[in-house]
């Protein structure tokens, strides 16, 4: 287990409940939480995918593809793990859905991203770049599920919305197996993957006591508690170890 | 509601003009008594698919808890209508478990049972998932071009990634599809409509391809109409296709599989194209569930049987459809998952290995009269049976021999020669043995004019079955029918000629006199 780090929390924890007006302010400027999250312990291997049954995603690689389950960086830290503010938001603070889509594309027989994060109502646009037949099914509990073909390349994307927040919604595909891909759905923007850096960044938090959680497929969640006030930043820390 | 009120409003509603939602009042108190009686043994208390029946099911009964329906008219992600709950239960789910309640329950009951599986899950309570059925269409006209058409849609959409390219269910996703509770789970067979989850027509299979069977890994393919990447008319030429791979209905059964006498060498290889024109049988087959290990979750459903025979030899055709050609390892993975969903009662749990597919035919050790015959499962230890026993292993082997019960087989010399060949899905065996034998020591010798009492076995490796764990049918009759003579044909000819040829004399002297007396 690991131990976070967070730099104590104080004085601002009083200044949560201002005016809608006042966090209105906040939100555009906003606090900072941001911080990485570590890996200790051996890399694991991940396991080779044959592909010899679909030439056309074996063709887009060089190196023999493997699972992404874990994906440790050169600088020790963990990526694709899903960050973000699991309580501590004002009640009855609900933001519009973000308009701008994420995209999730089926690219070399993997979802790309791995790991997304995505607000409730936000557009989700499928995209399929492999020419061959790939289904997309996702296996959400709070959201209602789907389960889409798309057998080619696709001319336009097909688009879906999650209508309730849920860490996290899981999406395969069953053609094949080893394709899976994580959403993060919450009813806020707070929310970041870590990427080839290891790092992450929630900006434009009201001033608020926050517990962030850190998700991982393999390594599962932490959580920290950080207060912020006004438009400070404040940097917190995980680490995953090895199982 | 109380079921007295509902009755009261069903009887006001018929001497008033009342709305409609009152006269379709559903109770949920009696269909939550009327769900305990006959469904919490499979579906669970709670609706969660946890009765006591359900650990020996595959595909488990369904979790009512998350709201999520196979066979809807709504599109995929969205709640089933109430009348798609109510088709489940007056229907049933062919191909698994669930039978259909029309007989067994009243209308109330089972509507009543609707209002009471939509108190399961939450999803049903939230007003802004209001199910709207599909707009579904006519199909367009069929025949032989729509099913070529279907034919090359069905492989550009990718059909043939789970159903295989004979559409036998042995694509090569096959080996690793689970449903959404990541138990095993298979592509249908879709040359065994009858078996379809949601049905066989035509109309059936294009909804399905529309709304998919959320659960499973079947997904919709209603997006491509969006997308334009398919016409409309090309989705129904898919259905058409796939309609056409299945018989009409389920193949009669009958009890006596009637082997005509051959003239030429007999059809050894099973690719031998004289077998299109011998009379095929079906035989359905079940789990043993009689000694330990039961087993509830057989794959093979059914071998078609053929046979012919010439003055001295018997050949006999074994046409089934396995998924998967065990031993393979490629399978391994979803044997070791089949044998986890669906725990034994073997005192040792079993672990998964590459077994072969199997086939055994079983005949009576003796000669029996009438309706007498050894013990179906294998014989007992002082009434053996005859069998023939085919491996698939180490390029596929027979042997004769005599079991005494499932846990003893005695090999005897004189085995049959089986030949075996594995085609997109499906395994054809053909033995072939002499009727009489000059080994004393083998029981069986056939004749003509006798009916033998005959069963069949059937093992899917890579479905985890061995030994016990397997298929069978009950006992059926081999006959061998006698040759017909020579000119026993020519007497109904000459018969029908003779008829002929009298009623034209007739006919032409009635012309004759009408002509005469005209």
């Amino acid at each position: 287990m690991s131990k976070l780090r967070v730099a104590a929390g104080f004085a601002g924890a009083l200044v949560v409940l201002g005016t809608a007006g006042r966090w209105g302010e906040a939100a555009q400027a906003g606090a900072t939480v941001t911080g990485r999250v570590k890996f200790t312990g051996a890399k694991p291997t991940m396991r080779r995918i044959d592909m010899s049954e679909e030439s056309a995603c074996a063709a887009k690689y060089t190196t023999p593809p493997t699972e992404e389950s874990v994906i440790v960086n050169t600088n020790g830290t963990l990526a694709n793990v899903f960050v973000y503010v699991k309580s501590g938001l004002p009640a009855g603070y609900k933001p519009p859905a973000a308009t701008t889509p994420v995209v999730i594309d089926q690219d070399g027989c993997h979802y790309k991203p791995h790991v997304f994060g995505i607000m409730v109502g936000q557009p989700l646009h499928i995209k399929n770049s492999d020419p061959l037949l790939h289904n997309i099914k996702s296996k959400g509990r709070a959201n209602r599920p789907f389960n889409i073909s798309q057998p080619n390349v696709t001319r336009t994307p097909t688009v879906r919305t999650f209508s309730a927040a849920e860490v996290m919604v899981s999406l395969e595909c069953n053609v094949h197996g080893w394709m899976q891909a994580y959403a993060g759905v919450v009813a806020h923007p707070f929310f970041a993957v870590t990427g080839a850096d290891g790092t992450f960044s929630l900006k434009g938090l009201p001033p608020g006591t926050y517990t962030i959680e850190a998700w991982h497929e393999r390594y599962g969640v932490q959580t920290a508690t950080v207060t912020v006030a006004g438009t400070e930043t404040k940097t917190t820390e995980f680490t995953f170890a090895a199982k | 509601m109380t079921r007295r009120t509902a009755v009261v409003a069903l009887l006001g509603s018929v001497l008033l003009p009342a709305p409609r939602s009152l006269l379709l009042a559903q109770d949920t108190t009696a269909g939550k008594v009327v769900y305990e009686k006959w469904c919490a043994g499979c579906h669970g208390e709670g609706g969660a698919g946890d009765g006591p029946g359900a650990a020996a099911m595959l595909p488990r009964p369904r979790d009512f808890t998350f709201g999520i329906y196979q066979i809807r008219t709504t599109a995929t992600g969205q709640l089933p209508t109430d009348a798609d709950i109510q088709r489940a239960i007056d229907e049933g789910i062919p191909g698994t478990a669930m039978p259909g309640w029309r007989a067994q329950l009243s209308d109330a009951e089972r509507r009543d049972l609707v209002a009471h599986l939509k108190t399961l899950s939450t999803f049903f309570a939230d007003t802004t998932m209001r199910p709207v059925p599909v707009e579904f269409g006519d199909p367009p006209g069929g025949g032989d071009e729509a099913v070529r058409l279907g034919r090359l849609f069905y492989d550009s959409i990718g059909c043939r990634k789970c159903h295989g390219d004979a559409g036998r269910g042995d694509g090569p996703s096959a080996p690793t599809l689970e449903d959404d509770a990541g138990l095993p789970t298979f592509a249908a067979d879709l040359t065994q409509g009858w078996l379809f989850n949601g049905g066989a027509s035509v109309a059936e299979i294009y909804r399905r391809l529309r709304t998919g069977l959320d659960g499973t890994p079947m997904p919709t393919f209603s997006d491509l109409l969006d997308q334009q990447f398919l016409t409309d008319e090309e989705l129904w030429r898919v259905a058409q296709y796939v309609h056409s791979l299945s018989p009409a209905r389920m193949p009669e059964v009958r009890d006596v599989v009637h082997a005509p006498a051959w003239s030429g060498p007999l059809p050894a290889d099973p690719e031998d194209s004289a077998w299109a024109g011998v009379e095929a049988y079906w035989f359905p087959l079940v789990g043993q569930i009689v000694r330990r290990p039961r087993w509830f979750t057989p794959a093979v459903q059914g071998i078609w049987v053929q046979a012919v025979h010439t003055a001295d030899s018997l050949a006999l055709r074994l046409v089934w459809n396995d998924r998967s050609r065990s031993p393979d390892t490629s399978w391994l993975a979803f044997t070791g998952k089949v044998l986890a969903a669906v725990p034994g009662d073997d005192s040792v749990p079993p672990v998964a290995e590459p077994w072969p597919d199997q086939v055994a035919v079983q005949f009576p050790a003796r000669t029996t009269t009438g309706m007498e015959r050894p013990y179906f499962l294998m014989g007992a230890a002082n009434d053996p049976v005859y069998q023939w026993r085919w491996v698939s292993s180490e390029g596929g082997r027979t042997v004769a021999g005599l079991a005494r019960g499932l846990e003893r087989f005695d090999t005897l010399p004189g085995s049959p020669v089986g030949r075996a060949l594995y085609d997109e899905g499906q395994w054809r065996v053909v033995f072939t043995r002499s009727l009489a034998t000059a080994d004393s020591a083998n029981p069986l010798q056939f004749g003509v004019e006798r009916a033998i009492p005959m069963a069949v076995f059937a093992w899917d490796g890579s479905n985890g079955e061995h030994g016990g764990r397997m298929a069978l049918s009950t006992w059926y009759f081999l006959a061998l029918d006698t040759p017909t003579p020579p000119g026993a044909l020519a007497v109904p000819v000459l018969a029908m000629g003779l008829t002929l040829g009298l009623g034209l004399v007739v006919v032409r002297r009635a012309q004759r006199r009408a002509r005469n007396t005209g």
